[in-house]
């Protein structure tokens, strides 16, 4: 383990650095809440169609019912994940998530470091990819997959998605048994800034929300994403679908759906997200695949020199 | 001349669960591809790890045969037509033999001249025969497959390297851009890549680099091993086969460890912790020598005994927090009084098409109590099973169930204990899902008998009754599995239970308390029948009893299984009696005449239209037998009766023309056959 422990904004630099040196652009967090790094456009729309992208970024992750009033060591309402993804996936993705490792100052030879099946799915946005959850002295820090639908469209070449969970890795590094114990940077810990905001939204999803107005919310953001659709404004579109996803687990963390209901709810998300991934396709592609265009040029331009 | 081949597929690491098996299909499949392709080979050894399936082919021949034979065609007249143009005949022939019509010639044979062909061929090289391993590669079939890059082509994880060496020779098989070589890769952090000099060096030679690819080597030192540890400390461990199998294919290189973690974590219930080990970290639980849990762990690294110390406590670390977890729910469950989750579950779905749990709940009460008033229970089980029918869904919508599925039935039984529900009571939650497989262990208690019976009938009742029975092939929801589970419940209570008459009084009951669809009366419901007496035939099939004796037990108007099997017991014992035949003979020979009169009338026997001793006999006989509840003993007065039978057969006519006579004799028959069919329908016997 590295000798000074390495905090939080020092681990997320760290990394972009180095998948920055490996060709991703760092994109800022997107604006809208989400359950994963995945529903960022920058995941979600950029995995379908043919052209070519690499990013890296911080992705804060909201996850009602994961909630636990701040009084739980490790589960959160809002987690972070630093999403790495690649199309198409590199052939040596596996080694280049191993040097980010080190990177960080875990050295495999000192731990056990394992890639354990965990074939992902994500039924709501009609997603399913291939890969593991990699195990770190038997803690599940990052989950790797090779993308092979996405919004129930062939993934083609295939997008390589690495996320690491940031607390949990963090916690690791900085070997606290809470996360609220973590250092986030220049001596600031993570309860200074999270113990508050997560007792209060578990508050709000546990015991404050209002189920009617959630379920008209539910109606009204679908029906939006739905207009905006059909005048091919995929962007806002996806906006409202991430409404409707979040709107949906706040729902379901109050036990306000039945499971007959709920496999209803998902075939909705379903449907509007398969809509956008193919509007994405085709708006791009009366735009010709610009970056499709831009690879090739650029390989274009290397051989010619 | 011979050589060993050995091939390696080089890949990321595949799931734990397909190493074994995959590299048992790429040997057969290269078994038959070589036998198809005439080389001839001593056999073929397998290795295998995460990152590699691999066969080493032993003593295969250099080349195939050399062939130098005369083959004999067609006759001239079919090989050519009219104008000399070789027909279909000829082509197919020259082409069966690997030749083209260009090499036939004819030659006269016992007057008549017929095409020829010689075929000289010398026969291929392995080198080249070889090459076709890629479609091997191809051929392969995984649970689930994955493309990556911009290939179309999948295989169960992305393919790195390939190693095709012929003795010292590389065999160059491609596959997308790689193409085979000697080149394969040791350990991912402990080792390096090697060149292999020679297909017989690989096992060593990937020692040296931290791979042991003999999975059952592997398998024997983490046994060693975790037996040393054991040993060390005076522990006692039940390693659980698969996961033992599943750990040897998560590792190339297994080194075992052990980890503890605290006490206070060993007052929840011992399951959850089990789980949580077992399931979720893949460790092996740990006991002391009499056989209680206790607060360690065995587990598996992949790599050597170096900095062991952090693998030992982040593995500490992480069992830790998932037992603070399991804390968490289980502290939060207790809070609750049953009546809470109990509540909830009329929002919980047992299916779309049915309804809720609550209401499931509900109907499983009306037919457990109908079957404890039938088999004449005690107050006590009834009264334990109708406080269990209220309660025993309850745990799916507890914290510990939502996170932990596998512990349903289980955390129902603790949470009630803890709530103060008597033993019974708590125990039939649990009981209820058993059996859990076809074969697995029944419910131990009367009312977790009862419980699961009624539960499992109620599925069964309530599916039929949605129309959505299983077929041949697909049964989603295991009803088959619910049925057998229900016979080998029924068997194991000595409970009696004519389906026949029971299922139509059950659904009546029902009637009216259910918004479920119920099934048709005199339609669906002898569907149920007949969809159980399937599953008495595979217990019967399961437990050897002869094929003849299973149609004849099933072939009667029985359908409670405990007298299909007692009969099925009777006929099983006595079959190779000497009486055996001709007790069958004769009673068969009734049903015979029976049939042929096709005799439906009275089965009142007159006393004073007999005309013989014969009949009064015979008559004396059945009155005998009526009473006998045993089957055994009615086999034993039937061997008594035979004589009897076949005296009245020889004194009397049966179909006399009186018909008064006819139908009495007939109506005496038929008191017969009424008793025999008890022990089932004997024609279907085969009797020397």
């Amino acid at each position: 383990m590295a000798e000074k422990k390495l905090n939080i904004q020092d681990m997320i630099m760290k990394l972009e650095k180095f998948w920055s040196s490996k060709g991703c652009m760092i994109m800022p967090s997107y604006d809208v809440e989400k359950g994963a790094g995945t529903m960022s456009p920058y995941t979600f729309l950029r995995a379908v169609g043919p052209e070519p992208w690499a990013a890296c970024y911080v992705e804060p992750s909201r996850r009602p019912a994961d909630g636990r009033y701040g009084k739980n060591p490790n589960r959160l309402y809002q987690h972070h994940q630093f999403q790495v993804v690649i199309k198409p996936a590199p052939e040596d993705i596996q080694q280049y998530y191993l040097d980010s490792l080190r990177v960080l100052g875990i050295e495999p030879l000192e731990h056990d470091i394992r890639f354990v099946e965990d074939n992902w799915e994500n039924p709501s946005m009609g997603c399913a990819g291939v890969g593991w959850e990699v195990w770190l002295d038997g803690m599940e820090v990052s989950q790797f997959t090779y993308f092979q639908v996405v919004g129930e469209l062939d993934v083609k070449p295939t997008m390589s998605e690495i996320t690491y969970g940031i607390e949990r890795l963090a916690s690791y590094i900085q070997d606290v048994n809470s996360v609220f114990d973590l250092v986030w940077g220049n001596g600031v810990l993570y309860r200074d800034i999270f113990k508050e905001p997560e007792y209060e939204h578990s508050k709000y999803a546990f015991e404050e929300s209002n189920q009617d107005n959630l379920l008209k919310l539910f109606d009204l953001y679908e029906a939006t994403a739905k207009r905006l659709l059909s005048q091919n404004l995929v962007h806002p579109a996806y906006d409202y679908i991430l409404k409707c996803s979040h709107t949906f687990n706040l729902l379901d963390a109050r036990g306000a759906v039945s499971v007959t209901e709920r496999a209803g709810y998902l075939s909705r998300i379903r449907d509007l997200a398969h809509q956008v991934a193919v509007s994405f396709v085709e708006e791009r592609e009366k735009r010709g695949f610009p970056l499709l265009k831009n690879a090739k040029n650029k390989k274009a331009g290397l051989e010619n020199d | 001349m011979t050589k060993d081949y050995l091939f390696e597929i080089g890949t990321e690491e595949m799931p734990a669960h397909v190493v074994s098996r995959s590299v048992k299909q790429l040997a057969d499949r290269t078994r038959k591809f070589l036998k198809e392709n005439g080389l001839k080979f001593k056999d073929i050894k397998t290795y295998s790890t995460p990152r590699r399936l691999t066969i080493l082919v032993e003593d295969l021949a250099e080349k195939q045969k050399d062939i130098d034979k005369v083959k004999k065609g067609p006759a001239k007249k079919i090989a050519q037509d009219a104008d000399g143009n070789w027909t279909k005949a000829a082509q197919g022939f020259a082409r069966g033999q690997g030749m083209t019509p260009d090499d036939i010639y004819f030659q006269e044979f016992k007057g008549t001249e017929y095409a020829y062909v010689h075929v000289k061929k010398e026969g291929k090289k392995a080198s080249d025969i070889l090459l076709g391993m890629s479609n091997i590669i191809k051929a392969m079939t995984f649970p689930t497959k994955m493309r990556w890059d911009s290939n179309d082509f999948e295989f169960v994880r992305p393919i790195h390297w390939l190693v095709s060496l012929f003795g010292s020779d590389v065999i160059p098989v491609k596959i997308l851009d790689i193409t085979a070589g000697r080149k394969t890769q040791g350990h991912r952090f402990l080792g390096d890549s090697v060149v292999l000099a020679n297909a017989d060096d690989y096992e060593d030679a990937l020692k040296d680099q931290f791979v042991i690819v003999d999975a059952d080597e592997r398998k024997d030192m983490i046994v060693h091993q975790m037996n040393d540890l054991v040993k060390k400390n005076n522990w006692k461990i039940k390693p659980d086969k698969n996961l033992l199998e599943e750990v040897t294919n998560l590792v190339e290189y297994p080194t075992v460890f052990a980890g503890s973690f605290d006490k206070k974590y060993l007052k929840m219930p011992k399951e959850v912790l089990i789980t949580s080990m077992k399931d979720n970290q893949r460790y092996f639980e740990v006991y002391d020598q009499d056989d209680n849990l206790i607060n360690h762990f065995i587990a598996v690294r992949n790599g050597n005994k170096d900095y062991l110390d952090n693998v030992i406590s982040g593995n500490e670390k992480v069992l830790v927090a998932r037992l603070d977890d399991a804390q968490f729910f289980y502290d939060e469950d207790c809070k609750y009084p049953l009546s809470h989750f109990v509540d909830r579950l009329q929002n919980v779905s047992f299916h779309d098409k049915i309804g809720s749990m609550a209401d499931k709940m509900k109907r499983v009460r009306i037919i457990g109590d109908f079957l404890a008033k039938h088999w004449k229970l005690q107050d006590q089980v009834v009264k334990d099973f109708d406080r269990a029918s209220e309660l025993y869904k309850f745990d799916l919508v507890t914290q510990m169930v939502g996170e932990f599925s596998e512990l349903q039935g289980v955390m129902g039984m603790y949470y009630a204990r803890f709530a103060g529900e008597n033993e019974e009571v708590s125990v039939a939650i649990k009981e209820h899902y058993m059996p859990a497989t076809s074969e697995g262990p029944l419910p131990e208690t009367t009312v977790g008998s009862l419980l699961s019976v009624a539960d499992k009938l109620d599925t069964i009742i309530t599916f039929f009754g949605a129309g959505m029975i299983p077929t041949s092939s697909n049964d989603p929801y295991a009803l088959r599995r619910n049925a057998y589970g229900i016979v080998r419940i029924l068997l194991n209570q000595k409970w009696s239970l004519p389906f026949n008459e029971a299922l139509p009084e059950m659904v009546d009951l029902l009637k009216g308390k259910t918004p479920a669809k119920l099934p048709k009366a005199g339609t669906q419901d002898e569907e149920i029948a007949s969809f159980i007496r399937d599953r008495i035939k595979q217990y019967l099939q399961k437990n050897k009893f002869k094929y003849d004796i299973i149609d004849a037990v099933l072939a009667s108007s029985q359908q409670d299984p405990i007298q299909i099997l007692a009969a099925a017991n009777v006929l099983q014992l006595h079959h190779d009696d000497d009486k055996f035949t001709p007790v069958v003979e004769s009673l068969t020979r009734i049903d015979n005449i029976l049939k042929k009169a096709k005799f439906k009338g009275q089965a009142k026997v007159d006393k004073s239209l007999f005309e013989n001793n014969s009949e009064n006999e015979l008559y004396a006989g059945v009155e005998n037998l009526q009473d006998v509840v045993d089957l055994a003993d009615l086999y034993e007065g039937f061997v008594q009766l035979q004589p009897v039978i076949d005296q009245y057969f020889d004194t009397n006519m049966i179909m006399d023309k009186d018909e008064k006579i006819r139908n009495n004799r007939l109506a005496q028959l038929s008191n017969v056959s009424e008793l025999a069919d008890r022990l089932g329908d004997l024609s279907k016997l085969v009797i020397k």
